[in-house]
Order: structure tokens, then sequence, then C-alpha cells
């Protein structure tokens, strides 16, 4: 089925094309969630946070706004981002290193079972440091073009066209 | 608009990300629709991308959508089939008027419930979409701060660059610090330059006549301002700006020469 059709079934609250999308995209989100908090029950509990958050908002999102995907991972970065600030997080105790997203990807046990986070492991490690940090600001932290040029501290123009550069890289590798 | 052009902008890759304006969001909605080729290039972005970030997630998650099921209470029960006895039961009959008034009062009860959870839920919601527009006001703001500490400072020269032969209506205005060779440009009062051209800035020497590139200035059209900062380590006696092709010229074009002004000697 086409997403558009999915998304808009998913809209009129089907539950199946609920579980269509939450199986296209939760491992990103969780990817991504985790990348910010560094637990993984922690990180369990806020995807599905989110996607409860998703169907009781689905009538908020317009295609026109963006992609589905792209309003989905908005929803994961400030909910976690949420979580982090929260009081019950600071007293936990977690430390927050400062890895980037690749380092995790990495530390991954090659014993694991989903069988494409072995390929891509070695596909990440080459990435360059300089892709590394715009694609880490950008997806995982949902900078602005802005904010990542002055984090960064390089032009605006030079952030678009190297994290374009970067994601064909990963193109590349991937075969998309 | 050349279509190939746009899509090695590498702009798509940025709108995937969620880092565009809402109105550069709606642009290229309308380009998507138009365009197959740059819906094609959108949908590979977002699959590598989420291809990327699934590859962070530590676990398995296909088995926690029983759990969130359950958490939206869409778990439906399979029907009971009710028994037939024969004959007229009126005990079995006011049971059933009893049992149906209780489970429909039942369901109203979570009926509600979910009613309230749902708006618990849009005001949270709500509550986020707000902290964010607060942030990027208080963000704003601060610009705005700096801007005028720049502007007040008692060293600034400002000097106006008033609108040329090719279009005698733009202005433009610099403020050029000379301790840290910094000049901040306002270029409101010129028009959207048209596609595949740019403005670029010139510093220039009088006697004899000596321009020097400061730069383009490629983002004119999504800078909400309309202000820039550059550098300038130059003996500027005058700025200007003309109108060139994407990228840039070596000299200026100055058929297309928009303002000009003089640094008036202090």
């Amino acid at each position: 089925m086409q997403l558009e059709q999915l998304v808009s079934k998913f809209q009129d609250k089907d539950e199946k094309a609920f579980e269509s999308l939450y199986n296209m995209y939760s491992e990103s989100m969780h990817g991504v969630i985790y990348n910010i908090v560094r637990d993984d029950t922690i990180a369990q509990d806020v995807m599905q946070e989110v996607f409860i958050k998703a169907w009781h908002n689905a009538d908020s999102y317009s295609s026109k706004k963006g992609r589905f995907f792209t309003w989905l991972i908005n929803i994961s970065r400030n909910a976690a981002i949420d979580k982090i600030r929260s009081k019950s997080f600071k007293n936990s105790g977690k430390n927050l290193n400062s890895d980037y997203f690749v380092d995790i990807i990495q530390d991954h046990d090659s014993l694991d079972d989903k069988t494409d986070a072995i390929g891509i492991k070695n596909f990440v490690g080459k990435l360059k440091k300089k892709c590394i940090e715009v694609i880490e600001l950008l997806y995982f932290k949902g900078y602005t073009q802005k904010e990542a040029s002055e984090t960064l501290e390089m032009p605006i123009g030079t952030i678009k066209t190297r994290n374009r550069n970067c994601i064909n890289e990963l193109r590349l590798m991937l075969e998309v | 608009m050349d279509i190939k052009e746009y899509i090695a902008s590498g702009i798509l890759e940025l709108y995937v990300a969620g880092s565009l304006s809402e109105k550069e969001n709606q642009e290229i909605y309308a380009l998507l629709l138009k365009h197959p080729e740059v819906l094609d290039e959108v949908i590979k972005i977002e699959s590598t991308i989420v291809t990327l970030t699934a590859a962070v997630s530590p676990t398995d998650t296909k088995h926690l959508f029983k759990a969130v099921k359950e958490k939206l209470g869409l778990n439906k029960e399979t029907p009971v089939r009710p028994l037939h006895k024969p004959g007229t039961n009126w005990f079995s009959y006011v049971g059933w008027a009893a049992a149906l008034v209780v489970g429909l009062g039942l369901f109203w009860f979570i009926n509600e419930n979910n009613n309230l959870k749902e708006q618990i839920q849009t005001v949270e919601t709500d509550k986020e979409l707000l902290e964010v527009t607060i942030e990027k006001y208080s963000n704003d703001l601060t610009e705005s701060k700096q801007l005028i500490t720049f502007l007040r400072d008692k060293d600034i020269i400002a000097v106006s660059l008033a609108g040329q032969a090719v279009s005698p209506d733009s202005y433009a205005k610099v403020f050029w610090d000379k301790k840290t060779n910094t000049v901040v440009l306002d270029v409101q009062g010129l028009p959207e330059p048209p596609q595949g051209k740019v403005y670029q800035v010139w510093s220039l020497t009088l006697n004899p006549l000596t321009p020097t590139s400061l730069g383009t200035i490629d983002d004119f059209s999504s800078d909400e301002n309309k202000l820039f900062t550059i550098e300038n380590a130059n003996a500027s006696q005058a700025f200007g700006i003309t109108l060139e092709p994407a990228g840039g010229s070596e000299s200026p074009t100055l058929e297309q020469l928009y303002t000009l002004g003089i640094v008036e000697a202090s």
C-alpha cells in the first residue's frame, strides 16, 4: 500500500495501518530516542509514548507540512529531550556520555540477531568525522540549518552541501 | 526551475531532517506533486535515514506494539454468544436488562475516561509546541539585542548605499566595525534576486577604482530579516552590491550595479 494511503487510514484510526507504520518506523524512533537518553528501557518507554501520542494527535499531521517520518522523528526528539530534562531522570544519575550515534552502532554486540546491523556497522565506520557531526546534529538532534552552522562554525551554505555529500556517501554504501 | 540543480542543492536532505521553515516545506510539497523525480529522491533519502536511525536501536521493537495497543485500549475482545433457553424466563430478561444497563454505564465511563486522557494528551502536545515557540522567540530576542549593541557602538561606521540606474528604488545599509573587521549588511531594500542570480558585495577603493569581493549572499530568500554579517579587513572607501550569476564573479558587472555608497572620511 502507498505510504500516503497508509497514513490517511491511520488518521482514520485504522489499527492495521497503525501497526504497519509502527513496524516501519518504531526501530528508527527507538534509535533516535536511545541516542538521546542512552538507556534501553527508558528509550523503549519513551518510544511507546511517542506512538501513543502520534495516535492521539494523528489529526495534527498534514502531508503539506512535511513527511510523516519527519513528523514522527520530531515528536521522538522532543519526547526524549523532555525525558532527560525531567526530575526522575536527573535523579536516576544517568551518565550521558558524548559519543556520537556512530559509536553506539559500533558498540552493538556483533552477535546481534539484527542481520542488517552487522552490515551497517562497517559502513558507518567509513564515514568521515565531519559527516558524523553534521548527521548527528541534523537528524539525531533536530538542529535547524542555522543552529548547526553556529555549532560547527561554518556557513549555512556549507552545512547544506556537506550534508548532501555525506548522505550521498551513505546511500552509496547502502545502495539506496 | 532546473530540477537536477534543485535536487543537488541538498535542500531535500534538510526537508527529511525537518530543519526547514514551514514555508519551505510547503514549497517542496508542491514540487513533490509536480515532479516524480523529486518525490523519488525524497523517498530514497528518507529510506537511508530510516535505516541509519534504526541501526542505532539496540533492541528489537516489534514486540512492543502489543503494549502500545493495550495502553490505547485497542484490544477488542471476541463477542460472547448468548445461550438460548426454551420458554420465557422473566428472571433472565430482568438479568439481561440489568447487565445491559451496567454495561452501558461502564461503556460510558470508559469512553469518558478515554476522552479525558485524550484531552490531557492534547494539552501536553500544545504545551510542548508552546515551549518550542518560546525558545524560538527568546533566541530571536537575544539576536536582536546583540544586533542593537553592535549598532550602538560608537566606532561603528554607517554607510547608506543608494539605488543605481538599473534599480533606482533599491537601497541598502552597511554598518562597519573597523576594530573587528566586521560588516553587517542590511539588504531589506533589495528586490528578490531572479533564479540563478545572486547578489555580490564589493569593497571599493577609489583612486584607482579597485573592487574586492566580500562574497555573495546565497541565502537571500531564506533569511527572514535580511541582515548578513561578513568579514571586511579592507581599507574600504565605498561599498557596492551587484547582481551576478550564481557562484559570483571575479569582477563586478557594472551594468548590474544595484546600490553604491561612499564611506565618509572621518
